[in-house]
């Protein structure tokens, strides 16, 4: 359980990271928080060549509000962002969502950006991205791109990133008037890797239900406000067409039953 | 910028429960290693290696974290508590580690270097906590001889004494 030998590169802002990533390519690795990936080195299973710390990128540590959105950057930690004092009144999902992600002595040190770059299919952050509909903004010495939930989480621990660029910025839309906001998850431990995960927003217009820990990503399913039969039926198919598949937690059957169950619960809290 | 090249061993200067101290270790060097192996702190308990268990948790600059999911190179420079801090001057127990004598908070031992130093924390941020908050905390370390029944009950103790202290004062 000891990382294979590397370069450590510490940066002191995000010009710097990305021109350590334009010169080593695939071979080096942004290491934020390391609460992701310093497991993923301790086993061996990544082994880069150069590992380049953003921890202390002053450009890189802040998180903000503006035009509607709150702004995390690279290396601004969990705990930080679950510290903001208005937290719940700008992005009440994440608020409902933080005490479930690790525990707080992995918050302290994991960053928000890190585990969206990490994209684990059962992580309660990328569904949150996916569920609100928020962006991703990519870097490299090149420039930037911004890219939605859909677009940047391709599957198991894959994404739409490039060697060349980190993910600078996780954007979450700020709460919207009248729109309410739900999330629940099913672990073998409090705080553990979601078996099942869901988040709800319900607005006056529709319904967006996410589910993680099913499929291979965040999984999104927008419908109109239904109830009763309706509501089963459509949670029904959602389940089925996640692909669940049996594994030492659980069996794909008992996911699909979370899903329509906790669904169920809670979309008809959020109706009430 | 700062380029440490792998194989070779850099110097790591950090504050280690408030003394100035110094080691030199490779960049791939594991805090929990190094405070173990390079500056004696044999407190920290290293237990799964993989941000598990919590037993190697330590305080870096105030907060709470995995000494196993941390680089000994990343911490050059910041200040790190281990339980070999909590205690006073002359080595007696903290008001928190009496508690835990007191209600058995312990058995082997084995995980409770970290569970103090996360509890030391929480209690800090949260002098009034809850059963359900002080059991949340709880859920980033594995005790197997507890059941922690009786580490919640030493927590709320040490919040309370501290309350009716500060009532007096």
């Amino acid at each position: 359980m000891k990382p294979a030998a590397f370069d450590y590169i510490r940066v002191d802002s995000a010009d710097e990271a990305v021109a350590v990533l334009a010169e080593h390519g695939d071979e080096a690795c942004i290491l934020a928080g390391g609460q992701s990936l310093t497991p993923m080195l301790n086993m061996r299973l990544a082994q880069p060549r150069v590992l380049v710390d953003i921890s202390r990128a002053a450009d890189l540590v802040a998180s903000k509000t503006e035009n509607a959105t709150l702004v995390v950057r690279a290396a601004a930690t969990q705990a930080s962002v679950e510290q903001r004092p208005r937290l719940a009144d700008e992005v009440p999902l994440l608020r409902q969502a933080f005490p479930h992600l690790g525990h707080v002595q992995t918050r302290n040190r994991g960053t928000v950006c890190g585990s969206i770059a990490h994209a684990d299919p059962s992580a309660e952050l990328p569904l949150c991205v996916a569920v609100l509909g928020g962006e991703i903004v990519l870097r490299s010495r090149s420039g930037r791109r911004m890219l939605r939930a859909d677009e940047f989480f391709q599957g198991p621990l894959s994404t739409a990133r490039q060697p060349t660029e980190m993910v600078e910025e996780t954007r979450f839309p700020l709460a919207r008037v009248g729109e309410r906001y739900g999330f629940t998850e099913i672990a073998m431990r409090h705080g553990d890797f979601a078996i099942v995960a869901l988040a709800v927003t319900v607005s006056a217009a529709e319904i967006r239900l996410g589910v993680c820990g099913v499929a291979d990503r965040p999984r999104l399913r927008r419908c109109p406000h239904l109830a009763g039969a309706e509501l089963d039926a459509e949670l029904d198919r959602f389940a089925w067409e996640l692909g669940a598949r049996d594994d030492q937690h659980a069996s794909a059957s008992y996911r699909r039953y979370l899903v329509r169950k906790l669904g169920r619960k809670l979309i008809e809290e959020l109706q009430r | 910028m700062k380029r440490l090249a792998q194989g070779a061993k850099h110097r790591v200067e950090l504050t280690l429960n408030g003394a100035r101290r110094v080691g030199h270790c490779e960049p791939r060097m594991l805090l929990s290693d190094f405070l173990r192996q390079e500056l004696g702190a044999t407190g920290v308990h290293v237990g799964c290696e993989h941000g598990v268990c919590g037993a190697c948790t330590v305080r870096v600059n105030g907060s709470t974290q995995r000494s196993c999911l941390t680089f000994a190179v990343a911490t050059d420079g910041q200040s790190v508590q281990t339980v070999e801090g909590l205690t006073g001057s002359e080595g007696e127990l903290s008001d928190l580690q009496r508690a835990f004598r007191r209600h058995h908070a312990l058995q082997c031992g084995f995980c409770t270097p970290g569970i103090l130093l996360s509890a030391s924390e929480f209690l800090e941020r949260a002098p009034e906590p809850t059963e359900r908050e002080v059991r949340e905390m709880l859920s980033g370390h594995l005790c197997r001889c507890t059941g922690y029944t009786s580490i919640v009950a030493a927590i709320l103790a040490v919040a309370m004494e501290r309350r009716e202290r500060k009532d007096h004062a």
